[in-house]
């Protein structure tokens, strides 16, 4: 029994994490209408970032985020730079995100060698905590919590806020915003920098639980691909939702059925796209 | 002129072997065929109608894969060869249902998941797959009396296959089903009013797109004796799109010049830096930012532009103005 809710515990914690990763590739995709695909190498670079910043001296939270911020910059680079030349054009978007990936991937490759590399727990977040007759990490929960103020966060922000309200009309009909005097190409830009930095942040969080390595990248893009499929693109609650049922199946799946556990992750998604093609709670295309 | 270029072209091709004395140069030339076969398939979709795959490894690691597990069952090559290619026929046709639910970027990203899914399963279902370590197989076929187990022997069974590859693809992109693949390619709705079935159409060029994907995947792995997990990775599938996309989707030669740039800048890579992925992901992002209609079409262009300028025609508009690509 106890075992099923330490399962149950770990699920909700990786669902947590895929949240942080997996809101930032919904809000571009729901925006930018493209998946990008380098989302899973700017977690993995985030995490790099975070393991030679902790290895400078700094300690796990300043280093969290002072890599989320670096790769905000990097992501922020891509979409001047390089997606800002193909406008309109999403199929070559994607194709420029898919062969930076590839880029981004060799280069860690050399950076930081083919050894997975530890990222240590905080001191003050190490072993567990009893939470009624059961035992869980208590660095697992602390990422519970992160990612709840952060849900809090970037609920208040595209609720809240008149930079919300126009992201929310930038996904709703581009074209219309773009009349009424929103400078939409900002908000590209805008959006782009914070899912970037959102996932290079949730790669440095990640590092204890998962640890660093070199396909990474490739682990975790499928993950976030499967999170906004189910979920619907660019819509929080879809991305918070879909985090958590894949936490669970995945974290399920590999306890379970370990040989089949892809099958486990990839089946409800293909069921959801067959029943329901725009996600659960995505708005169907106009 | 043309069939002359052709039948030149033919002899060139044949005689391989004979002028190119070393089997390194000759094994590449087979890998160039291999993939341009695989690349080929995968045109149907991309060039031809429109729908970018970028799961199409998968198809091709399941041909291998399965024909590998039945070799090693003990079946006859024949039977092998049949089975894998009815095996990736079936996954080619769960792929398409399930990827047809969506077109442009929604069938970028079910494709994606659906390779994905094979490199999963054949990563995990370590009972059936081996895992990681992959499968090995320890015979070679000698179709018609051909030993494919020298260099050169291989290298005429592929080009057999190739030719016969880019026959039956040129008849299909010529025919009237070809001319209504394009036609839903760029205007599904006309298409659709005139009262074609959009969907079987894109179904029937996804299944043929698969089954030479298979093709590809039983020649690799009679090439390679070995299928592993990388075969099916995401990365595998990219290499085969950079192919089509560097060489000019939507052409017939356009492929074959795309696998061979691939192969070639491959082995020339790997020969100096051990680093394929950084160049693979480098000329991606310079063909699409750069070229973004493909190497052949731009050459295309090209000539016909000079041409125009070097003897320019009364009453004749200029050709090879920028036409809108596939990508």
């Amino acid at each position: 029994m106890n075992l099923w809710l330490v399962l149950a515990g770990n699920s909700v914690a990786f669902g947590g994490l895929l949240f942080l990763l997996s809101a930032g590739f919904s809000l571009i995709f729901g925006l930018m209408r493209i998946p990008n695909l380098t989302h899973g190498s700017l977690f993995m670079l985030g995490a790099y970032f975070g393991t030679s910043l902790i290895a400078a001296g700094f300690s796990f939270w300043p280093a969290a985020i002072a890599a989320g911020i670096g790769v905000a910059i990097l992501g922020g680079l891509i979409e001047r730079l390089l997606l800002r030349r193909l406008p309109g054009a999403e199929l070559a978007q994607v194709l420029v995100t898919l062969g930076l990936s590839f880029m981004i991937a060799d280069l860690c490759l050399m950076g930081w060698g083919g050894d997975p590399i530890e990222i240590a727990t905080p001191p003050a977040l190490r072993g567990a905590t009893r939470v009624a007759t059961v035992a869980f990490p208590t660095y697992r929960l602390a990422v519970i919590a992160v990612a709840a103020i952060i849900a809090a966060g970037l609920w208040g922000l595209l609720d809240r806020t008149r930079l919300g309200a126009m992201i929310r009309a930038g996904v709703d009909d581009p074209a219309m915003a773009r009349v009424v005097g929103i400078r939409v190409s900002r908000l590209f830009t805008i959006v782009f920098c914070l899912g970037a930095g959102l996932a290079g942040f949730a790669g440095v969080i990640g590092g204890p639980i998962l640890s660093v390595y070199p396909g990474l990248d490739q682990d975790m893009l499928p993950l976030a691909l499967v999170v906004v499929i189910l979920g619907g693109s660019g819509s929080l609650v879809g991305s918070f939702v879909g985090s958590f049922v894949v936490g669970f199946l995945y974290n399920f799946g590999q306890a379970m059925l370990p040989e089949l556990a892809y099958v486990v992750l990839f089946l409800p998604m293909l069921i959801v796209l067959v029943l329901r093609p725009q996600g659960l709670f995505g708005r169907a295309a106009p | 002129m043309r069939t002359l270029t052709l039948s030149v072209s033919l002899v060139l091709l044949a005689t391989v072997p004979l002028w190119v004395a070393n089997d390194y140069y000759v094994n590449i030339a087979t890998q160039i065929l291999l993939y341009a076969v695989f690349a080929l398939g995968l045109n149907l979709l991309v060039g031809y109608a429109g729908l970018v795959s970028l799961g199409h490894a998968g198809l091709f690691g399941i041909a291998a894969y399965a024909g590998a597990i039945f070799i090693n069952g003990g079946a006859d090559h024949l039977i092998a060869v049949i089975g894998a290619l009815a095996v990736t026929l079936l996954a080619a046709a769960v792929f398409a249902v399930l990827a047809l639910r969506g077109t442009g970027l929604g069938f970028v990203m079910i494709t994606v998941a659906l390779g994905q899914i094979v490199w999963g399963v054949a990563y995990r279902w370590i009972s059936i797959t081996n895992g990681d370590n992959g499968v090995s197989i320890t015979t070679q076929p000698s179709p018609f009396g051909l030993s494919l187990a020298t260099a050169s022997g291989f290298y005429w069974a592929t080009l057999l296959v190739f030719l016969a590859a880019v026959l039956m693809i040129w008849i299909f992109v010529g025919s009237p089903f070809g001319a209504s693949l394009r036609g839903t390619r760029d205007q599904p709705r006309r298409m659709n009013a005139l009262g074609y079935h959009v969907w079987m159409i894109r179904f029937l060029a996804f299944l043929f797109s698969g089954l030479w994907s298979g093709v590809a995947g039983m020649l690799f792995l009679y090439y390679n004796q070995f299928v592993s997990p990388q075969v099916v990775a995401l990365s595998a599938s990219a290499e085969a799109l950079l192919m089509v996309i560097a060489g000019g989707t939507g052409t017939l030669l356009g492929p074959i010049a795309g696998a061979a740039l691939v192969v070639i800048m491959k082995n020339v890579a790997s020969a100096y830096i051990s680093r394929w992925n950084l160049v693979l992901g480098a000329i991606f992002v310079a063909i699409v930012i750069f070229m973004p209609e493909g190497l052949v079409p731009g050459s295309v262009r090209l000539w016909y532009w000079v041409r125009d300028r070097l003897y320019p025609r009364e009453g004749e508009p200029v050709r090879g103005a920028r036409q809108k690509s596939g990508v």
